[in-house]
């Protein structure tokens, strides 16, 4: 056993290939048979990698899901950002620079809007249930963009250290349900093109849920919705603490 | 040859993050603005002038990341703070997914409204 951990320990990203690969084998085989392929094997994946993840916090009491434990911290390595987002640009070889010009105003004006929206719902919902401060508020509502947007505006205009871990929490919560909704709705909504994919980047911004929730319904889509969304959390953490702040505070 | 692919990614993903990162630093802000997009319109760039000088056999290096993408989002969702999103309490989970099903149900509408214009 001391031998298994050693030899895991130093090859830890080659295991998580290994655990990563059960996990696909596993959901594909359960969208094949068991749900008769209304579910995508993907979709499945990702959603038992949340799984894992709530697991491995439980366990741990960590913040990094699965990866927390120490057998499984390649799979931490093979998911951060730098691996995610080489991903995500090599997903750029399959898109057609026609239909990204042809959508690019659209992707524009869906980030503005998708900002705007998720910033305002945010605010109201926290007003709603109690908030009466424009730094908790405006710190809430930039978290409801991305969990990144939360504290880099908590922090730009002084916000109290737990409305900023709320903030976290919550755009942490918005990428999850994002992840979770899209597949599910994607039919629905008309998420089945390029320049659709590119608003809903733009709207949905997240780049953890778009990224995982794009990959569950159509990888075909990402780097449409990816291109757009890439803007998101800049341009959040661009008009968060400042115009967005500055409104709030007319507004009360 | 695999190589040149992967050298071409990691030239575009560079540049891109680099243009990203100057953008944000300055636009006074502590985010990078648009990375990911910028290499992504790099590479394309790059191939469709390669493929011009009729060169297309380092596609393969790409390729193979382009695949992996889905199962890098596996590990990526496998090590989220989900535990956070659970039990950091109504307030997070209500601001979190509101805007996001209210937006889902706008989506069609908003799609439709666009390209009326």
């Amino acid at each position: 056993m001391q031998i298994f951990e050693k030899l895991v320990d130093k090859n830890g990203l080659v295991f998580a290939f290994l655990v990563i690969a059960a996990v696909v084998f596993a959901s594909d085989w359960l969208a094949k048979n068991v749900l008769k392929n209304k579910i995508p094997g993907s979709a499945i994946a990702i959603l038992a990698g949340l799984v894992l993840a709530y697991i491995g916090g439980i366990i741990t009491e960590g913040e990094k899901g699965i990866s927390d434990i120490k057998l499984f911290k390649g799979i931490g390595f093979m998911g951060n950002s730098m691996f995610r987002d080489f991903a995500i640009v090599a997903t750029a070889i399959g898109a057609s620079w026609a239909v990204m010009k042809k959508a690019g105003m659209l992707g524009v004006v869906s980030l503005l809007i998708g900002v705007s929206f998720f910033f305002f719902v945010g605010v109201l919902v926290a007003y709603i249930w109690g908030y009466r401060d424009a730094v908790s508020l405006c710190t809430i509502g930039a978290g409801a963009c991305t969990y990144i947007v939360g504290p880099v505006t908590g922090a730009a205009i002084g916000a109290s250290s737990d409305v900023i871990a709320l903030s976290i929490a919550t755009g942490v919560v918005k990428a999850i349900g994002v992840t979770i909704l899209t597949p599910l709705v994607a039919k629905r909504i008309g998420l089945n093109n390029p320049s659709a994919a590119m608003a809903y980047g733009g709207l949905i911004g997240t780049n953890s849920g778009v990224a995982a929730g794009l990959a569950a319904t159509d990888p075909a889509l990402v780097p449409y919705g990816s291109l757009t969304a890439t803007f998101y959390t800049g341009l959040g953490c661009l008009l968060c603490p400042s115009l967005f702040y500055l409104v709030l505070g007319w507004i009360l | 040859m695999i190589m040149y692919g992967l050298g071409i990614l990691a030239f575009s993903y560079l540049s891109g993050q680099w243009l990203g990162e100057t953008l944000g630093h300055l636009l006074g802000i502590d985010a990078n603005v648009g990375g990911v997009g910028f290499a992504m319109l790099i590479l394309i760039s790059l191939k469709t002038w390669f493929e011009k000088k009729k060169w297309t056999d380092f596609e393969f290096g790409i390729n193979f990341w382009n695949k992996m993408y889905v199962p890098i989002v596996i590990a990526m969702s496998a090590s989220q703070n989900v535990k956070v999103a659970v039990s950091s309490g109504f307030l997070a989970v209500l601001a979190g997914l509101i805007p996001t099903v209210l937006l889902f149900a706008f989506f069609n509408v908003l799609i439709k409204s666009f390209n009326k214009n």
